[in-house]
């Protein structure tokens, strides 16, 4: 995995505080600091109008930043038209030309580029055998599924070798199945051949089974740029910690706190143990967050010392390999348990009342 | 799902729930609800056949059968009066070429007289005339005295009128004294026949049709040029706008549509005359002097301005439904790919618009050859189109055989055309709307 601040190589990719605005008025991305090592592959996440595809868009060179610098292999490409910037991309509804075949759509980079019948025809065999897609050469766009289409929208965007390759969103319109098979082929392809991904997805898993480092965006600024484990479980503010993976919220002010443990009283008055984030005062409001596979309710397994807290069961629901269970914690209708189907796990009953506990690590208390 | 599998009735043939076999009763409800949507287009499809077929239908068999010369339709008894029977007899014992003995001319006095008795004279002679021109005042004169004439009638005949021994006269009376014939379309692409029979060109002073066919063609091809050059941009621009402002344009583009044809067809020659708007303005402006002003109506182009004004909505609209669903980021994708905008556009664009290209410029076309009123007013001599010609077939000298001929000419050129369409693009590529 690749370590983002700490790398000591020129970064591949850089945006240089970017703004970008279409009517002058709203900016739609704010202040855009980010750097990428060569061979990274990151994605942007964000819900939709959070301005992650512009962002690409601006990489891509099809929209303008109306302020900062964009720099590609530490040349700045703010001014470089969108086909000399050679960049690959994969766009969300593959825009294979239609008119054309399979060969000749791979065809097509290549011969803008100038290169001879034989070089083409031995350069689009092999992209198209790296997608497992040799038998198609001859098809039409029209003549292909969903998922074929999108190898051939992948082998297009590979085949005039690009070092950088943006992908829009590539798998919004397959079946999941195929989403998650394809998630694995374009890992794959990643690290064989080496190339730098820009990735765009609203879908959270999808970001956080294939990246180095996920971007998530809110509101025209990147919320958190870390690894997927780091996001996931250590997240920096409250948007990010409910923007991906279920989460309980308890609201809360802070009564104590030091650098690693704040002792935060929630509205109903009980005392609970959670991490400070970005905690600046005592008497500060906070938000905690608690991810549902983080709660206990067997006494043996308390961490030593913490605070518990009481809750009564509203909702038991079976889910295969875990158990969700719903209760009312707080004052909170909504506070979800989930504990893995294992042998001998318990059975929780509504209605049933009982003390739950949390490791202070995975109470993350944030701005509210 | 195990029940229905050991039911008998899955395993033998389907039967309905009253024991009927299953496929025949669909069948029957399927036919039912096809006679229903037959009754539904009943109306229509009887419309078509009356207003459209049987015109076609008429103007076809009237290009190749004129039966002017060999019969009369009497309207007071309803009965058809066989005309000429004799001097008919006549041409069918003698071979092509002979020349008429005195049994030719009697038979001739006699078919005069018995066409004057019926009041048959006016249509015979017009047939004739067709042909020979100003042989009708010949007929009517001759036939007035024919019940009078005594043998021999050769030259009882010669003497009312010395013409009625030409050669050609009797070549063109052979000719007539057949119901069917294909003279008429000799006649439309500038052939006739010589006394002999044999097919041959016509005076060069009086070829007009192929100079017309080749004109309207040549016009047309340049009028269809012209809107595709001015109405692809429009046409791109309506479909890249975003729907608000496109609609208001589109209102711009269809807006001549709502105006009448005549009133948008005299406003031209109100700009476009000597004296006009535009010329006004050029003198005006000293680009041209007040005694070389340009005649830019009355002529060819004063016909290829107005048409290519009033068919241009019928290029814009067919580019404007096929560029409208072209997704921008195929170009984009061409861009990511390397391609510069113009190879973008050429490359990935362009073909994309290829059926909207093909329907409008078919449309155009076709509507251009037969195109009348605005030749009509703002042509001149020199900007006439050969739909001019059929109208003045039509109205003016009543040869309604020729002007079928020449319209079937003009119906077989736009079919060929369709075909050709067909071969080369193929006809489902066409998008109209």
């Amino acid at each position: 995995m690749t370590e983002p601040a700490t790398s000591t190589v020129a970064p591949f990719v850089e945006f240089r505080s970017v703004q970008k605005s279409y009517d002058g008025e709203i900016l739609v991305v704010k202040d855009l600091n980010l750097a990428m090592p060569k061979g990274e592959f990151l994605t942007m996440l964000g819900p939709s109008g959070s301005g992650k595809t512009t962002c690409l868009m601006m990489l891509a060179g099809f929209e303008t930043a109306t302020h900062g610098e964009i720099l590609l292999d530490q040349h700045p490409i703010n001014n470089i038209p969108p086909h000399k910037r050679g960049i690959g991309m994969v766009f969300q509804n593959y825009a294979l030309f239609p008119h054309m075949t399979v060969a000749e759509n791979l065809a097509f980079p290549l011969e803008v580029r100038g290169l001879g019948k034989a070089d083409r025809e031995a350069k689009v065999m092999r992209a198209l055998e790296m997608v497992q897609m040799g038998g198609f050469a001859a098809r039409r766009p029209a003549q292909l599924s969903g998922g074929q289409k999108q190898r051939i929208a992948l082998a297009r965007a590979l085949v005039f070798e690009p070092e950088l390759v943006l992908m829009d969103e590539p798998l919004g319109a397959l079946d999941k199945q195929l989403r998650e098979h394809m998630q694995f082929e374009i890992k794959h392809l990643h690290e064989t051949l080496g190339i730098t991904v820009v990735y765009v997805t609203h879908d959270q898993s999808e970001a956080l089974t294939m990246s180095d480092r996920v971007a998530v965006f809110d509101d025209g600024r990147i919320q958190q740029l870390a690894p997927p484990d780091e996001l996931y479980e250590r997240p920096d503010n409250s948007f990010v910690a409910g923007f991906i993976g279920e989460n309980n919220k308890l609201e809360g002010t802070i009564e104590a706190f030091d650098a690693d443990k704040a002792l935060v009283r929630l509205r109903t008055g009980e005392l609970i143990d959670a991490t400070p984030v970005n905690i600046t005062s005592v008497g500060q409001e906070t938000l905690v967050s608690i991810r549902p596979e983080r709660v206990e309710f067997k006494p043996e397994n308390f961490d030593e010392g913490a605070h518990t807290i009481e809750a009564e069961v509203l909702e038991f629901i079976y889910m295969g390999d875990t158990y969700r269970t719903r209760m009312r914690v707080a004052g909170h209708d909504d506070f979800v348990m989930k504990s893995r189907n294992t042998m001998g796990q318990e059975r929780l009953q509504p209605g049933q009342k009982l003390n739950i506990s949390w490791h202070p690590e995975d109470a993350r208390a944030l701005d509210p | 799902m195990s029940d229905a599998q050991a039911d008998p009735a899955l395993t033998g043939p389907l039967t309905t729930a009253d024991g009927r076999p299953l496929k025949a009763a669909l069948a029957r409800a399927e036919a039912r609800s096809k006679r229903r949507a037959f009754f539904l287009v009943l109306p229509l499809l009887l419309f078509v056949v009356v207003t459209f077929l049987m015109p076609i239908g008429q103007m076809l068999a009237k290009s190749v059968n004129n039966s002017g010369f060999y019969s009369w339709k009497d309207r007071d008894a309803h009965v058809n009066v066989p005309l000429m029977v004799d001097l008919r007899g006549w041409f069918d014992d003698n071979p092509v070429g002979t020349v008429p003995d005195e049994a030719a001319y009697a038979a001739l006095v006699a078919g005069l007289s018995h066409a004057r008795e019926v009041k048959a004279i006016g249509q015979i002679g017009t047939r004739i005339n067709y042909e020979v021109s100003g042989s009708r005042s010949m007929f009517t004169k001759s036939a007035r005295r024919a019940a009078k004439l005594e043998p021999p009638f050769k030259e009882a005949l010669l003497d009312l009128d010395d013409d009625w021994d030409d050669p050609k006269l009797w070549g063109s009376m052979r000719n007539a004294s057949k119901a069917f014939t294909i003279d008429f379309y000799l006649s439309a692409i500038d052939r006739t026949r010589d006394a002999d029979g044999n097919i041959v060109k016509v005076d060069e002073d009086r070829a007009v049709y192929v100079l017309l066919f080749k004109r309207t063609l040549i016009l047309s091809a340049v009028i269809t040029f012209l809107t595709f050059l001015l109405g692809f941009p429009i046409a791109h621009l309506l479909a890249t706008l975003p729907l608000r402002h496109s609609n208001l344009l589109m209102i711009f583009v269809l807006l001549p549509f709502w105006t009448s044809l005549l009133v948008r067809t005299t406003s031209w020659i109100v700009l476009l005359q000597s004296q006009g708007v535009v010329n006004d303005v050029w003198v005006s402006a000293g680009l041209i002097a007040d005694e070389s002003r340009v005649q830019m109506i009355y002529n060819q182009t004063g016909t290829i301005i107005a048409m290519t004004h009033i068919l241009l909505p019928f290029m814009v609209l067919p580019l404007y439904s096929v560029m409208r669903p072209i997704d921008p980021s195929y170009v984009r994708a061409a861009r990511s790919l390397g391609a510069t905008s113009w190879t973008a556009f050429r490359r990935i664009y362009m073909p994309q618009t290829v059926p909207g290209i093909g329907a409008g410029g078919l449309l155009v076309f076709i509507l251009a050859v037969g195109y009348y009123i605005t030749p009509a007013l703002v042509g001149g001599s020199s900007g006439q189109l050969i739909s001019n010609l059929i109208a003045f077939h039509m109205q003016k000298s009543l040869n309604w055989s020729l002007a079928a001929a020449l319209a079937s000419l003009l119906l077989f050129g736009v079919l060929l055309l369709y075909w050709l369409y067909d071969r080369l693009i193929g006809i489902d590529n066409l998008k109209l709307g």
